[in-house]
Parts: structure tokens; sequence; C-alpha cells
């Protein structure tokens, strides 16, 4: 029953924090994903759970047994690599069979075992290629049969999808879920890409500059976003700045720039309190002309984007800040750059947070 | 008018196919005609003489049995240097101890050393019964012999191997070793069926380097050998002794060696990336307590020790009698140049000029040839070739190759002795530069080239703004590599010539002095300070340019 306890895990490389104090639990038979721009300490965290990368502190556990200073080959894992590191020495039987091998099974087993696998990947035909003929999909499909031969059944996957072909990506990323579910697997994913994450996993933990931001599963992370960078980087958002005016038991009335006056379910911010309110793409409307009522905000379209099934527009409101409205193509009667618009949002599906003490930009960028 | 500004005019000539076919195709001339032919040809003129030797079978025995103790002693000493400085490069690559980084350093020191110091320093560490390791023991530990001879060609071949390893290592991606230890394969079952096998070229190139090595030392193989004879021994031999019908024996073991060099190179070419490594078998309990910390730190400490006290510190031990000489006042007799030390200093002179001609001229025409090698200018299959082909005068024994490119530039009278000597280093340095710069081009993506290429940049700014800076390295690495295999050479210099380099000065004054320490013109603490200062020397080249290169370039 693979289940993984991270305890208060630290990994510095020289000064660098790559893992700062992380604490994580990962069900049993759960799709589990780190996401996080690059350099946010994923992958070391995933290669700590692995034991390719020793913590400097703290435990990490894989079915409540303490395994910190046990080597990777005796953890029970199976690990997918970024570029696959299919060994190129090796056609695909013998990459396939090696976890058998090296566990001197029977070479009966081994076979078995090598079959199983291949067929589950649909390459039993090409077992005798080696990786250099192989396409990227078919040599991820490989190294995947091959991190299972070895009879893992904590599955630990590095951008397992990052080398492949957008269409190819979108169809395999599908399977990998699939392949974790039938074999009743736990598997843990790095990517940095939020869509995948969001589209597989059962839970994602967000990373950012070595810090465990938010865990939760895809809905939470995307309803109700606990941090700022969260909801930036989970789905867009836009950001208006201002300060909490008035606080009733109820709700906050928030005064943006310019004046203007906008209400939220929020109770945690103080009367005075600086903050940035991040209202996502979608959520808000566009009506032509100046309408009335709450939460509503004049503007003048100022860009507009056919995406296919959405539609995008930049507008302009009229206290000069710039918010981006995406809606259903098909929904409704497109508006032209020009228009005078009016933008307006339901008081509960706004997000207050304090405003970043290093400022908005730096605490929304990627690297 | 406008300034004449060279590098627009070489920029506008290299944009014209036309000029850069002739740059490829002079620099494949050059190599035809002065590096590959002459010494293929020198022995076919002589074909004839051979049958001399068959005649004289006391001849012909010693010749067959030198024949034989070169390649037994090379093979075997190349094989125990794979063996062990594999885990120093390993170790090295590893071991996670900053320290470490000096000791690569180190490990290259018997590289730069004129072999002849370094036999000196052999001789002196092992045998000599009132200094170094034998004065433990109050006479000869290794007497002059076959068994000083392999100790002394392990200790400069070493760090041939610990060079090319420690390089693989580098450039290996850990990912295979990663995927196959999550797999369950302890360390040493990951290193044995995965790393090592990817790294087989690698091992294959660090065995046939130190093998040619091996082949080809001359100076030093004298000094320590006794009355043990290999191939170049032989030669040297029957060149001073001139006695009559030698030069039948010379063609003979030359050609031999040749041949045999040449068969064996080929072979291991062919049959090395065919050979299989043994990996389907695992042995997992055994691997595994073969993979625990103290049995690596066993490894480890056996390696330093190793490279230590058979590598590092006798190659090392010629700095004590260098040192006595300093106190003493020999020193201040050799600045002044008086006596012996005359002919010294010319000696050290006339080593060093050759040793910058050779690495000039070579590296004038081995760019072109490392580019058209690399990038496969004319054609795929002929830079394959030339591939194979730049590498022969690096494994034929270098006595052998002097024999014969004498036997050939003798056909030319007017030929001053100079000259053949150029000549002949030429041809024996070419190699190095050559290898070191393809491999590093290889390693430039081209992608570079065609964005500077896109960017307005004609071949020769390509060259010189992206190529050149990004293989810093590799080139000085292969100039220094040049320079002092022409400043170490012995053999070839003593079968082309009588100009006395330092080597071939050293190996004079010590000679005597082995046959007898009391009437040899030239004392133990001379001879120590004469290595000493060529050591010095040495170190204070590869120091200079380390600084220079410093962080500097990719490849």
């Amino acid at each position: 029953m693979p289940e993984v306890r991270l305890v208060n895990v630290t990994k510095k490389f020289g000064k660098i924090v790559a893992v700062e104090n992380a604490n994580l639990q990962i069900h049993d038979r759960e799709y589990f994903s780190l996401i996080g721009p690059s350099g946010c300490g994923k992958t070391t965290l995933l290669r700590m759970i692995a034991g390719l990368v020793q913590p400097d502190e703290g435990e990490i556990y894989i079915d409540d047994r303490l395994v910190t200073s046990i080597p990777p080959e005796d953890r029970g894992i199976g690990f997918v690599f970024q570029t696959y590191a299919l060994f190129p020495h090796m056609n695909v039987w013998d990459n396939v069979t090696y976890g058998p091998r090296v566990k001197a099974l029977e070479s009966k087993e081994s076979e078995r075992i090598g079959r199983e696998m291949l067929e589950m990947v649909r390459l039993f035909e090409r077992l005798d290629a080696f990786p250099s003929e192989l396409s990227g999909g078919m040599m991820q499909r490989v190294a995947l049969a091959r991190a299972l031969s070895a009879g893992a059944k904590l599955l630990l996957l590095d951008e397992p999808l990052g080398a492949l072909d957008a269409k190819i990506r979108h169809e395999l990323r599908y399977e990998l879920r699939r392949f974790v579910k039938d074999l009743e697997l736990t598997g843990i994913h790095v990517t940095h890409d939020q869509a995948e994450a969001m589209a597989i996993s059962d839970r994602i933990a967000v990373m950012r500059k070595g810090k465990i931001l938010q865990v939760g599963t895809p809905q939470e992370l995307y309803m109700t976003p606990q941090h700022i960078f969260v909801a930036n980087f989970i789905g867009e958002s836009n950001f208006l700045e201002g300060y909490v005016s008035k606080l009733t038991e109820k709700e906050s009335t928030i005064e943006l720039r310019g004046g203007l006056l906008v209400r939220a379910l929020d109770k945690t911010h103080g009367e005075g309190e600086k903050v940035v309110v991040a209202i996502r793409p979608e959520i808000l409307v566009v009506e032509k002309g100046k309408k009335g009522g709450v939460n509503s905000i004049f503007g003048n379209i100022e860009g507009f984007r056919f995406e296919g099934t959405n539609v995008r527009y930049e507008i302009r409101l009229e206290n000069g800040d710039l918010v981006v409205v995406v809606r259903p193509a098909l929904m409704a009667e497109w508006l032209d750059v020009g228009e005078k618009v009016t933008v307006s949002f339901p008081i509960e599906k706004s997000f207050v947070f304090t405003y970043p003490e290093r400022g908005l930009k730096r605490e929304l960028a990627l690297e | 008018m406008a300034r004449f500004n060279i590098t627009r005019f070489l920029d506008s000539l290299s944009s014209r196919s036309i000029v850069r076919y002739i740059v490829y195709s002079c620099s494949v001339a050059f190599f035809f005609a002065l590096i590959l032919i002459p010494p293929i040809l020198g022995i076919v003129l002589k074909w004839n003489t051979m049958a001399d030797i068959f005649g004289n079978s006391s001849l012909m025995s010693r010749a067959i049995s030198a024949i034989y103790a070169s390649f037994a002693i090379a093979l075997f000493v190349s094989f125990i240097d794979v063996v062990a400085g594999l885990p120093m490069a390993w170790f090295i690559t590893r071991g996670g101890f900053k320290w470490l980084k000096s000791l690569d350093t180190l490990a290259d020191i018997p590289f730069i050393v004129p072999t002849v110091a370094l036999g000196y320093s052999l001789l002196l560490f092992w045998s000599d019964p009132k200094q170094g390791i034998s004065s433990l023991f109050g006479s000869s530990l290794v007497s002059r012999g076959w068994l000083l001879v392999i100790l002394l060609h392990f200790a400069f071949s070493y760090p041939v191997v610990v060079r090319v390893m420690v390089g693989a290592l580098l450039d290996y991606k850990r990912e295979y070793e990663e995927a196959a230890r999550t797999l369950g394969a302890a360390p040493i079952t990951a290193d044995r069926t995965v790393t090592l096998p990817i790294l087989k070229t690698a091992l294959i190139a660090s065995f046939i380097l130190a093998l040619a090595r091996s082949l080809s030392e001359t100076g030093a193989t004298i000094m320590v050998a006794g009355a043990f004879e290999n191939g170049p021994i032989f030669i040297s031999k029957l060149k001073t002794a001139q006695e009559p019908g030698y030069e039948g024996a010379l063609v003979f073991v030359s050609f031999i060696l040749i041949a045999i060099s040449c068969i064996i190179f080929v072979t291991i070419m062919l049959l090395g990336q065919r050979l299989k490594m043994p990996i389907k078998k695992v042995w997992p309990v055994a691997e595994r307590k073969l993979s625990s910390s103290g049995v690596t730190n066993l490894r480890n400490s056996m390696s330093l020790l190793v490279f230590f006290f058979l590598v590092l510190i006798p190659s090392l031990f010629v700095a004590l009698p260098a040192f006595y000489a300093i106190t003493n006042g020999t020193l201040n007799q050799a600045v002044t140049g008086a006596g012996i030390w005359r002919e010294y200093w010319q000696s050290l002179i006339l080593s060093y000029s050759v040793g910058a001609i050779a690495t000039l001229l070579n590296t004038i025409i081995g760019l072109p040839m490392a580019v058209l090698i690399a990038r496969r200018r004319l054609g795929t299959a002929f830079s394959s070739i030339l591939d194979v082909l730049v590498n022969i005068p690096l494994i034929i024994p270098s006595i052998a190759l002097g024999i014969s490119l004498s036997i050939f530039w003798k056909n030319f009278q007017s030929m001053p002795e100079i000259g053949l000597l150029i000549f002949v280093h030429l041809s024996i340095t070419y190699p190095y530069l050559v290898r070191s710069m393809t491999a590093a081009i290889e390693r430039v993506n081209t992608d570079y080239e065609e964005a500077a290429r896109t960017l307005g940049g004609r071949p020769f700014t390509v060259f010189r703004t992206i190529i050149l800076p990004l293989t810093k390295y590799s080139l000085i690495a292969g100039a220094v590599m040049v320079f002092t295999r022409s400043v170490s050479e012995t053999g070839a210099t003593l079968a082309v010539t009588k100009l006395k380099t330092a080597p071939v000065l050293l190996v004079g004054w010590v000679k005597p002095f082995l046959a007898n320490p009391s009437t040899a013109p030239v004392n133990s603490l001379e001879i120590g300070l004469g290595c000493g200062i060529l050591v010095l020397f040495s170190f204070i080249i590869l120091l200079v340019l380390r600084l220079f290169s410093r962080g500097k370039g990719m490849y």
C-alpha cells in the first residue's frame, strides 16, 4: 500500500534552497501531481522520494517505513525520466526486463513480466528495436513499461510527457492515469503544465521557490486558491489592487484605484489593509453599454482574439486597469474593439489576497 | 585608401566554396605527403635489405624476442593501467570531495613531465640503493630490467587512462545509472551493466592510447631496462653499434613493429565495438556487498595508494636530487652555463624550439583537417577513412617511424638535419591536435554555426567567432599534448639525427653513469638537476596555459 509521507524535508544545493521544509502526504492509489515553474524544486522533491537525492533534513516514509537512508534500488519504486533514459546499448526487450533481471528473478518469470508489460503498452512487436529506432511516444511507453516491470507499486514520473508533441502529449496523459488506476498504483507526477496536472490528477501540490504553497484537488485549487501565486498559476486571474474601505459581518468593500468600489465575501482583511482582488477571466460578464448594479465597472474594449473554443477581450476599465475577459465563443454575440461595455462579477466569485510585501509583479513572477 | 583588413579578406575568400575546397584539399595533401606516406615509403624503399637478417640467426632471435617483449609489455601494462585508472577516474568524478579536483590535476603530471625525467626519477625511487624506497632495504628493491620497465610504462600511461575516463564520466548522462538504480540494481550492478557498456568507446580509446604510449617510449626505457631489450631498445642499440648488416635488421624490426601495431589497432577498432560485455548475468547478493560503503572506501583507498606510490611519488622523486643540487652549488654552475651545462641549455633550447615549431605547424595543418573530419566536409565516407588514418602516427612505435622517415628523407640530400628533426616531430605529434579538435568540433551543435550564418557571418568568421571560442579548451589541450609529446620524444629523434634534444642529452648523461658512476663525466646531482629543470619548465608551461584557458570555452 504505497503511501508517501514527507516530514520537514529540506534540500540545499550550495546556497540555493531547492526544497524548504516540505510536508506532504500522498495517499495510497492516488494520482498526485507536483507542479510549479521551473526551478521550484518539484523535481528535487521527486528525486528525494526516489532516493536519487539525499535530503539535508527531514524524513521520508513510504508505507510508514522510514526510507531516508535507503538506496533507490531498495525503495520499491518505478521512475520515468524526462529523457526516458532508455539504455542505448540494449534493445526494448532487454530494457524492459532489466528490472526483473537485476533482481535475479527466474528467467521464466522475467520473460512473463516483460511480455506482459510490452503488451500493456502495445509494443510487443518492437521488442528487438533499439531506443534510437523508436519515436518519442514509443520511447515514453517503453520507459513506462520498464519502470513498472520491477513490480513497483509507487510510480514516479518526472515530466514524463515533456519531450512529446502537443497532440501525443494530450493522448498519453490520460493513458498514464489509466495505467496507474488499472494497476492500483500510487502515481506522483512532476510537471510544469498546469492543464496537464488538472486533467489527470486526484490532488496537486503547487510549489514555488522550494516551498509547497497549496495542496488540494484540482477543484479546490481552482475554486479556492489560498495563495495569490496559486490563483495565477492554476488557471488565469485578473488582479485589481485596492484597500479595504469597509468591513461588515458578511462582506467587505474594497476601494480600487480611481475610487471604484467592489464588494467581496471576505472578512479576513481589516479596514484600511492593502489588498489585491483576483477575478478569473471566465467569471467576468461583459455587456454592451453602461449598466448599473453590484460590482459593475465601465470600460472600453481594447483587444479581441478568437481562440477557437473561446473569445478573449482585453478591456480597459474606467480607472485605467486592464482586465482580460474570456467568454465561450459560440454562446454570445461578439463585441468589437472600441465598444463601450460594462464588466461585472458576482460578489462571491472573487478572491481577496493581502497585497504582497515584495510587490505584485515579483510575487507572481514565474522565474 | 581603406586599410587592408586581413580578417575581412579571409572572410570574403571563405565565402567562395572553391577556396574552402582548396584549403581542405591542401590539409589532406599535407597529411598524406608529410605525415602518412613518408614513414611507410621509407621502409618500402629499403625492402630488399631485409634479407640480411634472415641469414643471421642470433640477431634474428634477439629481434624476435625484442619485438615480443614490446608487445607483451604494452598489452599487459595497458590492461593494468585501465584496471587501475578506471576506479581512480571514478573516484575523481564521483567521490564528491573538493580536493579531488586538485588530484585530477596531479594525475596529469606524469603526462607533462618528459618521459626521460620520469625514467630517471623512477630509477632513483625504485633501484638506487641510497635513495628512494630502496634505501629502506639497503639494496635495490627493483633493479634495472623488465620489472622496472613495466613500472615505468605503468606510470606514464596511467594519466592517459585517467584523463580519458574522467572526461568520459563527466560527459556521461547519469540518468542511465539512476534509471538502473530505480529498477533495483545495486550501484556496482548499475556501473557494470549500464555505465561501463555505454562508456565502452572511451575505455577502448584509453586502452589504445596507453598501448601506443608504451610501444613508442624509448628514452626512459633505455635508462631503466638494463640488459633487457624491447623493440625500441634493440633498434637504438643496433643504430649505435652499427654492426655489419644492421640496416636490414633495422628495417625488419621497424617493419614488424609497424605492421603488428597497425594490426592490433585495426583489430581493436573493429572488434572492440562488437565486443559484448557480460551484462546479462547479475549476482544481486554479491554485487550488493561489493557496493557497500566499506568496499567502496577500500577501492578508493587502493586507487589513491596506487596513484601515489606507483605513479606520483616515483614520478616526482627526481625533485630530491634536484633540491640537493640547488643547495650544494650545482645550480650556480648550471646557471652560468659552465662545462656540461652549455650543451644542456642548447639542447633545451633546441627541444623547446622544435616543440614550438611542431605545435605551430600542426595547428595550421591540423585545424582544417579537424573541421573537415568533424563536419564531414569531403563526404562521409572519406571523412571516416581520414578519421582512422590520422591515428596511424600515434600507434606506430616512434623509433620505427623515425627509422623509416630517415630512410625516406635521406633520398633528399639537401634536407638539413634540423629539417628532418622537425618533420619527424611533426609526424609523431600530428594526431594529438587533430583528434582533440575533431572530438570537440563534433560536440559543437551545428545550430550555433547555422545561427551565425543566418545572422550574416561568413564561414571564416563563423569558425573564428563560434567554433574556435567554444572549442578553445580542446585546442589548448591538443596543443599542449603536441608540445609535451615533442619535448618528450626520444626514440624517433635518436633514429633520425645526431642533434641532441634535451631527452637525448639526458639519456647520454645517464648511460655512462649507470655503467660506472665513478668515471662518468656527469654525476647524479647534475643529472637530477637536469631532469628537475626540464620538469619545472614543463610545469610552468602547463600552468601558464591553464591560466590562459581557465573558464573559457565549453569543450
